[in-house]
């Protein structure tokens, strides 16, 4: 990486101090409050997801071949299903953890000495990324083995090979999607100077996206694709550009993303909600390779948003000054 | 030559913090860098560690350039900001282990330097307790601490002294005193004059953005003072002695305080005061000669920069 401002050659490698800064910001996640909190909410949202499964499985299909995808799609009033609350929950774990990254270092006056020390700024924030990165990812196992291990337990019936090989790729997807959510946490603490604006500021977005991003989508379709009763065609643009406009949203591209991952039968992506999703009809199973190459654009947009919000909080951060 | 500048200048934008400074500091020398709040000492610290980068001018610290080679020089000079933080959930051990791995030392090493520190700073007994509940006196010994676990050439203290009471100044200013000792080159700011008095090799004022002074404080005080000496005196009744002793030759100023007269002179001229003093029918209760000080040069020189503008 270059520094923003001068395109100079800086001496050593910009990585030096990543690891210690890595482990330090791992440490201070597993023991913090803000840990325990998510815990009680994994463990409430594994049994809720398997409790869910459990009952409307045994309501339906005996014959199922992906009865561990069905556990984690399947909807029971009034819970939701589990990846309608991990695409709610997640988000806000990534923003708990990131909200205060950089702001936290100033209001502690910590950050000038610090920096002091022989390390790059890329080296506190990629460590940093990287830490609540880690801590989602641990976050995001222990609930996959939690549902599979009661699953297991209460349904009795042992995963496939392909069904693992789905979920982690579902797993996959899902900490590209949190990592949207710690960029843009990081992006808000670089920016705000107090932790409580910076995270109000995240949930803001997150709240724009969740709730209002849809109605807007709408809206601009509308404008731009108006809808003429005597042009058969115009439904069709304007079902094209509603679909463009929603995929600006991290939560449209996530949902599309699981829904070619855990639902073998979905052969196209249009611009589905994650209620949607819930017992979605099941045609004949699309093999794993092409589900994945199904939901590889939308993968590779989280992957590239999450990279995209990473260099705005670093470019930010490089113009900063140390002093507060 | 340890730290070097040359026309070494900071905007942002339209102020200037910093202009045209020309900084040179030796080897083993402590040097105290002075001036009202907003004159730009913390700017040039920050400028020499490479935290903030110049708007014009050269940088070298130990040969380095603080842009271009930060790690090097980061790792040979340690720096105590002047609002010094820690992690207060963390303990005293803690947060210096942080920076050891930040300085890439093996562990080894580090717990030996860490149990060093800890010892010659007086914090050993509390190491395994939280930051949080230290006071500002042990917070800014653990920053001290932490400056010296990287064993450097080279040490920048900002404002080392502030917020702390007399007793623990006192006890800080020797340990500061004794990194000389060992062949340290230091450089702090201050506004405790007296301080930066009795612990400095030399001195420089920064005003405005500019380093309008500098020197051992004998050459200022002798520069800005235009060498007179000062004598005080306290008698009683002071009606009318004013007058009288401006009427000596030598006596250039006589200034009314409190308790007595101060009389600025060319030469020693005490046994003429004293004999003018009770010539006057007045008694005499002390008569002193003054070390020039250096609050003396900084109040007299913004005087005359405030009479000059
Ligand atoms: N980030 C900044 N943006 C704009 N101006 C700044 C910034 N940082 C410092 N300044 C200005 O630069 C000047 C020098 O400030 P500096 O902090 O170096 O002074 P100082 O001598 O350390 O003062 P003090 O004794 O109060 O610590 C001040 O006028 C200050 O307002
Ligand atoms: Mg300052």
């Amino acid at each position: 990486m270059q520094r923003s401002s001068t395109s100079r050659r800086r001496e050593g490698s910009p990585w030096t101090g990543l690891w210690a800064v890595f482990f330090k910001e791992m440490a201070d996640h597993l023991s913090s409050t803000r840990m325990r909190i998510l815990e009680v909410l994994i463990l409430l949202s594994a049994v809720g997801a398997v409790y869910a499964g459990a009952q409307t499985l045994r309501q339906t299909i005996s014959e199922d071949p992906f009865l561990l995808l069905r556990v984690f799609t399947a909807a029971q009033d009034p819970l939701p299903s589990f990846v309608a609350f991990l695409s709610f929950f997640l988000p806000l774990a990534a923003i708990a953890l990131g909200f205060d990254a950089i702001n936290g270092e100033y209001n502690r006056n910590t950050l000038s000495r610090i920096l002091a020390q022989p390390i790059y700024r890329d080296a506190l924030l990629w460590g940093k990324f990287l830490a609540g990165l880690a801590t989602i990812a641990l976050i995001l196992l222990a609930l996959f083995l939690l549902v599979v291990g009661l699953s297991l337990i209460f349904l009795g019936v042992p995963p496939s090979s392909e069904e693992v090989a789905r979920a982690l790729l579902f797993l996959l997807a899902t900490l590209a999607y949190t990592g949207v959510w710690l960029g843009i946490a990081l992006v808000t603490s670089v920016l705000f100077r107090s932790a409580a604006t910076s995270a109000l500021a995240a949930i803001a977005v997150w709240l724009f996206f969740a709730l209002f991003w849809g109605i807007i989508a709408q809206l601009l379709a509308q404008a731009v694709a108006p809808f003429d009763p005597f042009d058969p065609e115009s439904e069709l643009r304007q079902t094209e550009a509603l679909l463009a406009f929603s995929r600006l949203s991290p939560n449209t591209l996530y949902a599309e993303a699981i829904q070619a991952l855990l639902n073998p039968g979905v052969r196209s992506l249009g611009p589905v909600l994650i209620s949607q999703l819930e017992g979605a009809l099941l045609g004949s199973p699309l093999p794993l390779g092409q589900s994945f190459l199904l939901a590889w654009p939308q993968l590779t947009g989280l992957i590239a948003l999450t990279i995209g919000l990473f260099a705005v909080a670093y470019v930010l951060f490089q113009r900063r000054e140390v002093r507060a | 030559m340890v730290i070097e500048t040359q026309g070494l200048t900071k905007r942002y934008g339209r102020v200037v913090a910093v202009e045209g400074l020309e900084l040179r500091i030796e080897a083993g020398e402590v040097y105290g860098l002075l001036g009202p709040n907003g004159s730009g000492k913390t700017t040039t610290i920050l400028m020499l560690l490479g935290l903030t980068e110049p708007s014009a001018g050269q940088v070298r610290v130990l040969g380095l350039d603080p842009v271009r080679e930060p790690l090097s020089l980061k790792r040979q000079v340690g720096y105590l900001p002047d609002s010094v933080g820690f992690y207060g959930e963390m303990t005293a051990w803690e947060n210096l282990s942080y920076i050891a791995r930040l300085n890439g030392l093996p562990p080894a090493l580090a717990k030996a330097r860490m149990e060093r520190v800890l010892e010659r700073m007086g914090l050993a007994e509390v190491a395994h307790r939280p930051v949080g509940a230290f006071s500002r006196g042990m917070r800014q010994r653990l920053g001290l601490a932490e400056v010296l676990l990287k064993e450097p050439k080279v040490v920048i203290l900002d404002e080392p002294t502030l917020g702390l009471d007399p007793e623990a100044a006192q006890e800080f200013l020797k340990m500061i005193q004794s990194l000389k000792s060992e062949g340290i080159t230091v450089l702090l700011s201050s506004h405790l004059l007296h301080q930066v008095q009795a612990i400095c090799d030399r001195v420089g004022l920064f005003h405005k953005g500019r380093l309008v002074l500098e020197g051992r404080v004998e050459e200022l005080a002798q520069r800005v003072l235009g060498g007179a000496y000062r004598i005080r005196l306290e008698a009683t009744p002071l009606q009318g002695l004013a007058e009288r002793l401006q009427a000596l030759p030598e006596v250039s100023r006589v200034q009314a305080e409190a308790q007595g007269l101060r009389l600025e002179a060319t030469q020693d001229i005490r046994p003429q005061v004293a004999r003018a003093v009770l010539e006057a029918g007045a008694a005499l209760q002390s008569l002193v000669l003054e070390q020039p000080s250096l609050d003396e040069v900084y109040a007299r020189y913004f005087q005359e920069v405030r009479h000059a503008a």
